[in-house]
């Protein structure tokens, strides 16, 4: 494992998308932040522009609107980036599945790395699928 | 002393500030955390941080004028690298080295100016407004600091920075006197500004700016900004230190200990500052600068010439 991505490891930047969420999963993602949960300890900061960011936390079933965004978005990462499908919704389209709409779901739209099914899921859970990113960055 | 000691101690200066100023860093990311009640990061974070920017991808927006874009973050590292190695030449020096505090004023003016210029040539809009707020900043604090500046300058008789060290070696630190009190205390506040800690981070605001000037930086451009942000976060310190409290004296163990203690001081200062305050408004910004600032920086000069 080379030092590149060792430091990558250590010192996930986060970059937080909604892609038409019901904004719950947005609070939760905010939640992993709080003296509760404290990602900031594994080195996770959330960062305000895509540029800066290592993983694309991405809600919400993204909606038609939203698509043209999200794949911009995509592309203005710095790669290599993770991208994470937050909730039921940006994994399969939840019960929005069938609505009008449905411009998603995120996989169909970018690469999506880990899903973290739930509505919303808890932060434990993000936590949980962090820790799967980790793994797979080797 | 030739051109290639000074080289060297360039060199030097850029590695040992920047583990230095990655490590303060540290420190101010930690104390943070723990006094929002977290636990906070380990303390390599800033150096696995660098390390990761640097192993990514360097995006260049479309629109973006790549020559300014590439070469203002490389700017800003030389220059405050350049102030850095001048203020150790005079801590070990003393005398022979003719570095001017007017001049390493200018030369910390540079880092900011660099943000604004790649700013600028990032052809970002949010970018845009970052370096408006930017510029006011730079705009505000610079009055203040080089009125606490004059007081330093009036107390010791000489802008010569190793003349105001030695001064104070002989006649006691400047901050002895109430008019040094006031020049520190406008110090740092100027160079809160300056680093873009909190009350006044109005320029990198995540949340409306989405980081602001440095937005379409990515990679090691974007290491470099940090960087260059860990540098200051060693020159300013040290810079406030040779004008207020007497300086290092780097050839004694005893001197550096004191001079650790030093440092540390003004870095919990800023720490707390930052930590204690929420973000002013831009207008705010400029009424505390332009407004009591100034006008307590004015007052000190006048005690400073009465003599106090
Ligand atoms: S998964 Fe549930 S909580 Fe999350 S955006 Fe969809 S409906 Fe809202």
């Amino acid at each position: 494992m080379n030092l590149k991505i060792r430091a990558l490891k250590k010192s996930l930047w986060v970059y937080h998308m909604s892609g038409g969420s019901c904004n719950n999963c947005d609070i939760e993602i905010l939640d992993c932040l709080t003296p509760r949960f404290d990602i900031e300890r594994f080195g996770m900061v959330l960062v305000g522009s895509p540029r800066h960011a290592d993983v694309l936390l991405c809600t919400g079933i993204v909606n038609k609107k939203c698509v043209e965004r999200v794949e911009e978005v995509y592309k203005q990462t710095a790669k290599p980036c993770v991208v994470v499908a937050i909730g039921a919704c940006a994994c399969s389209g939840g019960m929005f599945r069938d609505g009008y709409e449905m411009g998603g779901p995120l996989d169909k739209l970018i690469p999506v790395d880990v899903y973290i099914p739930g509505c919303p899921p808890k932060p434990e859970a993000m936590i949980a699928g962090i820790v799967k990113v980790l793994e797979k960055l080797k | 002393m030739s051109a290639a000691y000074i080289l060297l101690c360039f060199v030097l200066v850029l590695i040992l500030f920047s583990i230095i100023g990655m490590l303060a860093m540290w420190v101010d990311r930690k104390l943070t955390a723990r006094l929002q009640f977290r636990v906070g990061p380990p303390w390599y974070q800033n150096f696995a941080d660098f390390i990761k920017l640097a192993g990514k991808e360097v995006l260049i927006p479309e629109k973006a004028n790549t020559f300014m874009f590439v070469a203002s973050p490389i700017l800003g590292l030389i220059a405050s690298g350049i102030a850095g190695t001048m203020i150790l030449l005079v801590f070990k020096t003393k005398t022979v080295f003719p570095a001017d505090a007017i001049l390493i004023l200018y030369l910390l003016t540079i880092p900011s100016l660099a943000i604004i210029l790649g700013g600028s040539a990032s052809g970002n809009v949010l970018a845009s407004v970052g370096i408006s707020r930017e510029m006011k900043l730079l705009m505000g604090y610079e009055l203040p600091f080089v009125c606490g500046l004059v007081i330093a300058a009036i107390k010791s008789g000489g802008s010569s920075l190793s003349s105001i060290i030695q001064f104070q070696e002989q006649h006691g630190i400047i901050i002895g006197s109430l008019s040094g009190v006031i020049g520190f205390v406008i110090g740092v506040l100027a160079l809160q500004g300056k680093l873009g800690l909190v009350p006044f981070d109005l320029a990198e605001a995540e949340g409306e700016l989405a980081g602001g000037s440095l937005i379409e930086y990515s990679g090691l451009l974007l290491g470099l900004f940090k960087l260059t942000k860990a540098l200051l976060l060693v020159v300013g310190p040290l810079f406030l230190i040779s004008l207020y409290l007497g300086g290092i004296n780097i050839s004694s163990p005893a001197g550096i200990i004191t001079g650790i203690l030093k440092y540390i001081l003004i870095l919990v200062l800023f720490i707390l500052i930052k930590n204690t305050n929420p973000r002013l408004r831009i207008d705010q910004t400029m009424k505390l600068f332009w407004g009591w600032a100034t006008l307590l920086g004015i007052a000190g000069i006048l005690l400073a010439i009465a003599g106090w």
